[in-house]
C-alpha cells in the first residue's frame, strides 16, 4: 500500500468514525422518549465535558512546554469569573483576552 | 412540509457563533501548515478538514502518522479523541431528535464543541423554543464557524505560515471554552459537575487516548444528576 493510499484510508476511516460518533444517538434514538434518569444525566453533559477538556490546557499550556503560566492562569480566572457574573459569552472572551495580553506584557 | 427556518433566530445564532471564528481561524491555519509540512498534498489536507472537522483528532492523527504508528493505531487514537462527540450527540437528542433523519445527519456532521455548547446553552436558557427555532439557531451558529474552518485550513496550506506565537493564540481555545462554561454554571448541580470534571480530567490525564476526558465527562454527569436529585428531594421534604 503506498503512503498516499494509507493517508486516504486514515481520512476516510476517521471521517466515517467521527460521523458515526456524532450520529450515534441523534440517529438511533431520534424522536423516542428517553427515560427520566438518562435525561437527568444528559442535562450535565456540557458542564461535565468542557471543564475537563479545558483544565489541562489552562494548567499545563503547550506554549510554555507544560509549565503553569501566571498570565494564562489569570486570564482563565478572569474569563470564567466574567462569564459567570455577566452570563455574557462575548464579554467573557474579550475580558479574558485583555487579561491575557496585559498579563503577558506585565507579568 | 414543516418549515425549519426562523430567520431572526438564525441570525441570533450567527452572531453568537461569530466570535468563535477567532478560535477556528488560527487552529485551522495551524493544521493546514503542519499537515503541509508533514508532506500531505493539498487535496488530502483539505479532505481532512472537510471530512473529519475535528481539530484535536486531526492533530493527533498527524502526530501519529509522523511517528510511523500503524494505521489502525492512528485511526483508533484519533477517534478516541472524538469520543466526546457521542456524548454531545446524546445530549442534543432530546432537542433535535424529532428532525427528519437527513437533517439529523446534517446536524451530526456539524456537531463540534462550539456548535454543541452554544446551542445547548441557548436551549436551556429558552426552554420554550420550538423545533424550528432550535434548528435555525444551530444552523446560525455553524454558518460562520464551518466555512472558516475549511478556509483557514486552505490558507494555512497555501501560505505555509501560521500566526506568530507572540499573539498567544494558543490560548484562544481555553478562553472561548471558559467563556461558555461561566454562564453554564446556573445551579449547585452544574457547579458540582464542573468541579468533578476538572478534578477527574487532571487526575486521569495520564490515561492514553484521551480516555481521561471521557472518565471526567461520565463522572461529571453522574455528579450533576446526583446533586440535582438530592436538591429536588430536599425541596420536597
Amino acid at each position: 500500500m503506498s503512503e498516499s493510499t494509507t493517508v486516504w484510508v486514515i481520512i476516510v476511516a476517521m471521517g466515517m468514525g467521527s460521523f458515526g460518533l456524532r450520529f450515534l444517538f441523534l440517529g438511533v434514538i431520534g424522536d423516542r422518549e428517553l427515560p427520566e434518569w438518562v435525561l437527568r444525566h444528559l442535562r450535565y453533559t456540557a458542564v461535565a465535558v468542557l471543564p475537563g477538556l479545558v483544565a489541562p490546557l489552562v494548567l499545563w499550556p503547550a506554549a510554555t512546554e507544560g509549565q503553569p503560566d501566571p498570565a494564562r492562569l489569570a486570564a482563565a480566572a478572569v474569563t470564567l469569573g466574567v462569564g459567570y457574573a455577566t452570563k455574557n459569552v462575548l464579554a467573557a472572551i474579550f475580558s479574558g483576552a485583555a487579561a491575557l495580553f496585559l498579563g503577558l506584557y506585565f507579568l | 412540509m414543516a418549515s425549519y427556518w426562523d430567520r431572526s433566530i438564525f441570525w441570533r445564532g450567527f452572531r453568537d457563533g461569530l466570535p468563535f471564528v477567532l478560535v477556528v481561524g488560527p487552529f485551522g491555519m495551524l493544521f493546514g501548515v503542519v499537515a503541509t509540512e508533514a508532506g500531505l498534498p493539498l487535496v488530502q489536507v483539505m479532505s481532512f478538514s472537510i471530512v473529519v472537522i475535528a481539530g484535536a483528532a486531526q492533530f493527533t492523527a498527524l502526530q501519529l502518522m509522523a511517528d510511523n504508528a500503524p494505521t489502525i493505531v492512528v485511526i483508533a487514537s484519533a477517534l478516541a479523541v472524538n469520543l466526546r462527540m457521542a456524548m454531545y450527540s446524546a445530549s442534543m437528542t432530546p432537542h433535535l431528535g424529532p428532525l427528519p433523519v437527513w437533517r439529523r445527519a446534517l446536524v451530526a456532521y456539524s456537531l463540534v464543541d462550539q456548535s454543541y455548547a452554544l446551542s445547548v446553552m441557548e436551549y436551556e436558557k429558552r426552554p420554550e423554543m420550538t423545533l424550528a427555532q432550535k434548528t435555525s439557531y444551530f444552523a446560525g451558529v455553524i454558518a460562520p464557524v464551518l466555512p472558516n474552518w475549511y478556509l483557514a485550513t486552505l490558507v494555512g496550506a497555501l501560505v505555509g505560515q501560521s500566526i506568530p506565537d507572540s499573539f498567544a493564540l494558543d490560548f484562544a481555545v481555553p478562553i472561548t471554552f471558559l467563556a461558555m462554561i461561566g454562564p453554564m454554571l446556573r445551579t449547585k448541580a452544574h457547579v458540582a459537575a464542573a468541579v468533578v470534571s476538572v478534578i477527574c480530567a487532571l487526575l486521569f490525564a495520564f490515561l492514553p487516548w484521551n480516555l481521561g476526558l471521557i472518565a471526567a465527562g461520565i463522572a461529571g454527569m453522574m455528579t450533576g444528576a446526583f446533586v440535582e436529585l438530592r436538591t429536588e428531594n430536599k425541596d420536597m421534604a
